[in-house]
């Protein structure tokens, strides 16, 4: 008699389940956020696809560039078997969707106005030819400086808002026996460091003129000779120990009050919250010198693959909507340290810096101040980015710094890459 | 009973026959994995290189033909020289020292001397690190505000300056000196095997006829070694042209890209920057290299086979 009852009750909770069932897919999800911060925003994505019915398979692949995980993930693609979502962002994403491995997502896009909350540069580069194959999960902006403001008080020196201002500040610092940028001598280091200055010389126009669009009007100008000779002179501050340094080694060094200032994306405040340390009173984050109101941006995003299976593409939708909406976006950038890549949410719950990155994002978004970042693949492709890299890391580590000859080298270089 | 008397002798016919066939067949069968899977992972690898190598593959493979374009791009590419030039120092210096270093050590340890299994132990230790734990153990060792620099400013001479490893037209050199640690003890090895082999006889006679012993190492006993230089030097060189993960683990080819050697080129453009075919341009040009020093090689030995 119980066993009857049990079998019935359990046809009816299967039969209660069906309808979920049907729609539930599964999404692989190849990502390279498997530490600290990152491993947890990682997380909260997963516990909202599970809420919803779907299952998630991580394929998360170690090793922080996510080279390892770009070969393992051609490798699948090539075999016809790619995940249903993988971390690939900028112009990567438009040569994967020119070799025909995307799905278009432009019905879930159209029925959450992705392009009402998204502002038009960035949509752009989830888009190829118009059709989005990619949703951006967040926004970092890179053109940052980090300052200790206790060595600056010591060195009797204001936060500096214009180069010329940092050269003199600098001046005072290296006087009171402070090594005045903290720096790490790696290719996308200096070019991060080259972009801010190329940003505050140029100004957003030219700088979107030269490498964004490639105008060799531009690049190959007394301007960009300018760009050069300023960049070497910001550069001329770093102690001569900077080489193959890494980046978080700088921040410590600004945290520990060896130097006074570090040029770098927002993922550095990471490094601070670490140590434990409050925004606005133990360090300070503000834009780099000449940059106010100007935002070079750094966008994470998945990009959608093609699938067979029905369910699995529904739930590929799914996690397409999820991300954008403002629940997943809070929780994944406060763990993260970046702000949300929609412009209209609340921010009270994130720090000062984050929402004062916020406030920039959606001014420069109106007024053209907002522009991708070369020196993180944001503005170009992959190979034209290295060779501006090249050319940027080799005429900081020479002796002889030419501005007029590195100027005629990115020239050659960039067209050599077109 | 008949039948049972009868099935014994037939099983044991035709296991012998099975024998046979099997003692034909068996070590094709044990070799033939192997020749395969080098056939398909070395020789069909390398084929399909140079195939992709006159493509114009960016990220992926794509099968479109464009001559010697990618070649041509190489030669016009600053990093690429840079690469080249460094191979030269690098690949040079490194045979040379390692050749040196390996046979003045071999000699004294060659002298009968006390400890010597304990001594050659030592000198042969470090070929068991990987090139990675050399690379990182180095970097902090030269590195100007860790190591040695910093270690004799703390002992208090304040003039000493040892920048190399951060100065770019001499980093270069540390990656030398890192390689030549590593590998000299090899050297060492491959040598004293050999002057064990030279028969004592000829020493002997050396000294009745009143030879220093400076004169009977020189003259008699390394040009009878001539063979074990010639697998040294063979073994020395492939190991600098492939050379990548003491670079990676030093320097990761900096500053700028002033330590980039062509292994470190051929990974950077194939897999990070997405271009394949000139990746695969410079992997040939790699190979090229190695078989200008393979063949002549070869064709030696082969000749001295015949001869015999």
């Amino acid at each position: 008699m119980s066993s009857i009852k049990r079998t019935l009750s359990a046809f009816a909770l299967s039969a209660s389940l069906l309808p979920a069932a049907v729609q539930a897919g599964e999404v692989e999800v190849l990502h390279w956020w498997t530490a600290g911060g990152e491993a947890r925003a990682a997380a909260a994505l997963k516990d909202m696809m599970e809420a919803q019915g779907h299952t998630w398979k991580d394929f998360a692949v170690a090793g922080g560039g996510g080279e390892a995980a770009m070969t393992v993930l051609k490798t699948r693609a090539v075999s016809g078997n790619p995940p249903a979502a993988a971390q690939i962002k900028g112009l990567d994403i438009r040569e994967w969707a020119k070799l025909g491995f995307l799905t278009n997502l432009d019905d879930v896009a159209e029925a959450n106005h992705w392009d009402q909350l998204i502002p038009p540069v960035i949509a752009d580069v989830m888009k190829y030819e118009g059709h989005y194959v990619a949703v951006p999960i967040n926004v970092h902006r890179v053109n940052w400086i980090w300052a200790n403001p206790d060595v600056l008080k010591q060195a009797g020196v204001e936060l500096p808002r214009t180069l010329d201002e940092f050269y003199a500040a600098a001046d005072k610092l290296k006087a009171a026996g402070y090594i005045p940028l903290a720096h790490g001598g790696q290719p996308w280091q200096d070019a991060t460091v080259f972009e801010a200055v190329a940003l505050a010389v140029m100004g957003p126009e030219d700088y979107a003129r030269a490498f964004v669009e490639h105008d060799m009007a531009v690049i190959n100008s007394p301007l960009m000779e300018t760009v050069f000779a300023e960049f070497a002179k910001v550069m001329s501050y770093v102690d001569p120990n900077a080489a193959g340094r890494d980046w978080n080694s700088a921040t410590a060094m600004v945290i520990r009050g060896e130097a006074a200032m570090q040029i770098m994306g927002d993922w550095a405040k990471g490094e601070f919250t670490a140590a434990g340390l409050t925004p606005g009173k133990d360090y300070i984050c503000a834009p780099a010198p000449g940059t106010d109101g100007e935002f070079t941006f750094n966008v994470d995003s998945f990009a959608m693959f093609r699938l067979n299976d029905e369910d699995n593409s529904q739930a590929q939708k799914d996690l397409a909507r999820t991300i954008l909406e403002p629940e997943f976006q809070t929780v994944f950038n406060q763990a993260k340290g970046s702000i949300p890549v929609r412009t209209d949410m609340d921010m009270s719950g994130f720090d000062a810096c984050a929402q004062a990155s916020m406030e920039t994002f959606k001014r420069s978004a109106q007024d053209g101040g907002l522009v991708p970042s070369f020196a993180h693949g944001l503005a170009t492709t992959s190979y034209v980015q290295g060779q501006i890299f090249d050319v940027v890391t080799n005429f900081v580590n020479s002796d002889n710094k030419d501005p007029a000859r590195a100027t005629d080298q990115l020239a050659a270089a960039i067209q050599a890459a077109l | 009973m008949e039948h049972i008397q009868h099935t014994p002798a037939r099983v044991a016919k035709a296991p012998t026959r099975l024998l046979d066939g099997l003692q034909r067949w068996l070590p094709k069968l044990v070799v033939a994995p192997t020749f395969v899977l080098v056939g398909i992972g070395i020789y069909a690898f390398m084929i399909w290189t140079g195939v992709l190598s006159f493509t114009s593959s960016s990220f992926l493979p794509v099968y479109d033909f464009v001559g010697f374009d990618q070649y041509a791009k190489l030669m016009d590419n600053d990093r690429w020289l840079t690469a080249s030039v460094n191979l030269g120092i690098f690949g040079g210096l490194f045979i040379l020292c390692c050749l040196v270093i390996g046979v003045v050590l071999a000699i004294f340890l060659d002298q009968k001397i006390r400890q010597e299994g304990a001594l050659r132990t030592i000198y042969l230790y470090p070929m068991a690190l990987s090139m990675i734990v050399t690379g990182t153990v180095w970097k902090w060792i030269l590195n100007p505000s860790l190591g040695l620099e910093k270690l004799m400013h703390d002992w208090g001479w304040s003039s000493f300056s040892f920048d190399w490893l951060v100065n770019s037209d001499m980093a270069i050199y540390t990656i030398v000196i890192a390689a030549v640690w590593q590998a000299s003890g090899f050297v060492m090895a491959l040598f004293l095997a050999g002057l064990r082999g030279v028969d004592s006889a000829i020493i002997r006679a050396a000294r009745v006829d009143g030879a220093s012993l400076p004169r009977i190492y020189w003259s008699i006993i390394l040009p009878s070694l001539r063979p074990v230089f010639f697998s040294a030097v063979m073994v020395l060189a492939h190991i600098a042209i492939k050379s990548f993960d003491l670079v990676m683990a030093m320097t990761a080819g900096g500053p700028g890209y002033s330590t980039d050697l062509p292994a470190v080129f051929m990974y950077t453009h194939s897999f990070t920057r997405g271009q394949m075919g000139l990746g695969s341009a410079s992997a040939m040009l790699m190979l090229g290299a190695i078989l200008a020093l393979l063949v002549p090689y070869l064709y030696s030995e082969l000749r001295g086979k015949r001869h015999d």
